[in-house]
């Protein structure tokens, strides 16, 4: 709606039919002459009532509510209580298999490869390495053009790693196993960010890349072109983490960052289908449960917890009094059993899922813990930390 | 989100909370019971909830020499 005061006319008002000093006014693209309070009143009018700010806050505030209440309808029991008729888990006795040395300063991300064999790790010196678990043996080596190199993946096909950090970049190496290997070379920059890399992933193939970023979104990219496929937006500060849905579930993934929040995201369409605000601080690590039915997240505030997707929930918290540091990673064992989380105050702890119990702390770090992940086949987990080594570890209930 | 945001923030904010809003949702009874039913079923196949065969775990102790 246009207001123009070029030529004031005295006459009956096209809107009130008052005699009034009239005012050209456009409205719709005709031309009309209203007396100034009608000038007034079409200014309002022109925002639908619903679209004033604090008429939109109020409407927030109570979608939340109500988003609250058909939430709540549906709790009617406990995961633990349901899971009361479940045998209790033994002892655990868990060795660690190798410790794998080499990274000069504090290890930040680790993956698996699916051989269930290699891994590719990262640290704040810029270095990335990739070893062989069964024997130790560091097989590839670069050397980032940044430090804090917070995230790395290995690709679907083992032939390539991703990796950045404070770079904003996430870049893709191929591995070839060439007698001098020059990884650096053969560097390619795909994902493009205004802040930290935190976390990337390969999705089903070589081909796509997901990240998340300290800027707040996260990204689909295109890796042979470096083309944006999609970008997420909705967290309200940085993202730290994401899990893309095991592949028989579907295109989704999850995230977790600095507002507290986990948001669950359709791939296709860019948008976020569930949200979850319950944790108290920083959600540092999301996983999904290996149905693809449920995601765990380790957070700054001390605690796990497990959100169900179908009942879109929280409905489960994983936490001890005398466990006060964050944590930093969590995964689950093969049938979902057994939570793993790393921690800042240099343990492992494991956690019985279905009854809220924790069945085994592992110490043996010398450093906060700061990334983990279980084998592709479920043998034995990988955690890495500050204190420069990753250790295999593997063991059983007695 | 801050709440002192723009106006298209919360118009956003506002079409997202109802998209989540209309999620269809089950009960917490059954969701629980079907994550279970999903632990009991694969129980068998997790090394690390059962262990694997003394010998066939690839993490054994390395001996002296690893086959390729």
């Amino acid at each position: 709606m246009d207001q123009t005061f070029l030529a004031i006319v005295f006459g009956p008002c096209d809107k009130c039919s008052k005699n009034k000093p009239l005012r050209p006014v456009s409205v719709k693209s005709e031309q009309r002459s209203y007396c100034s309070l009608c000038v007034e009143m079409m200014a309002t009018e022109g925002l639908h009532e619903n679209e004033t700010l604090a008429s939109l806050k109020s409407e927030a505030e109570s979608l939340k509510g109500k988003l609250e209440e058909e939430r709540a309808k549906l709790h009617d029991v406990e995961l633990h209580q349901v899971a009361e008729r479940v045998e209790a888990l033994g002892q655990f006795v868990m060795k660690t298999r190798r410790t794998l040395k080499g990274h000069g300063n504090k290890v930040l991300c680790m993956d698996w490869c699916k051989d269930k064999r290699r891994i590719v790790s990262s640290s704040q010196d810029g270095k990335v390495i990739v070893w062989d678990s069964f024997t130790t043996n560091k097989e590839h080596a670069v050397t980032m053009p940044c430090t804090w190199v917070m995230a790395c993946a290995y690709a679907p096909s083992g032939c390539a790693i991703a990796c950045g950090g404070l770079d904003n970049k996430c870049s893709v190496y191929p591995l070839t196993f060439e007698k001098n290997e020059n990884m650096a070379a053969k560097k390619k920059s795909v994902a493009m960010h205004t802040n930290y890399l935190s976390a990337c992933s390969f999705t089903n193939s070589d081909m796509q890349i997901l990240t998340a970023s300290g800027d707040g979104t996260c990204a689909l990219w295109d890796v042979e072109s470096g083309q944006l496929l999609q970008s997420f937006h909705g967290h309200g500060a940085d993202v730290l983490c994401l899990d893309l849905a095991p592949s028989e579930t579907g295109n989704t993934f999850v995230s977790g960052g600095c507002d507290k929040k986990a948001m669950v995201w359709d791939m296709r369409s860019g948008q976020c289908v569930q949200s979850f605000e319950t944790h108290d601080s920083d959600i540092n690590s999301v996983r999904y449960y290996p149905s693809g039915d449920a995601f765990a997240s380790g957070s700054d505030d001390a605690t796990c917890r497990l959100y169900d997707l179908r009942a879109d929930r929280e409905v489960a918290i994983y936490s001890k009094e005398s466990i006060i540091f964050g944590a930093s990673s969590v995964d689950f064992s093969l049938s979902g059993r057994l939570l793993f989380a790393g921690y800042n105050d240099y343990t492992i702890n494991v956690w019985d899922v279905l009854k809220g119990s924790r069945v085994s702390i592992l110490f043996g770090h010398e450093n906060r813990v700061s990334t983990l992940r279980v084998s592709p086949d479920g043998t034995a987990f990988c955690s890495g930390s500050w204190d420069h080594t990753l250790r295999v570890s593997a063991g059983r209930l007695i | 989100m801050s709440s002192g945001g723009s106006l298209s923030t919360m118009q956003r904010l506002v079409e997202q909370l109802k998209l989540e809003a209309a999620v269809e949702r089950i009960k917490v009874s059954q969701a629980a019971a079907e994550l279970q039913q999903y632990c009991m079923q694969n129980a068998c196949k997790d090394a690390l909830l059962v262990g694997v065969p003394a010998g066939s775990n690839p993490f054994r102790e390395p001996r002296s020499c690893t086959l390729l």
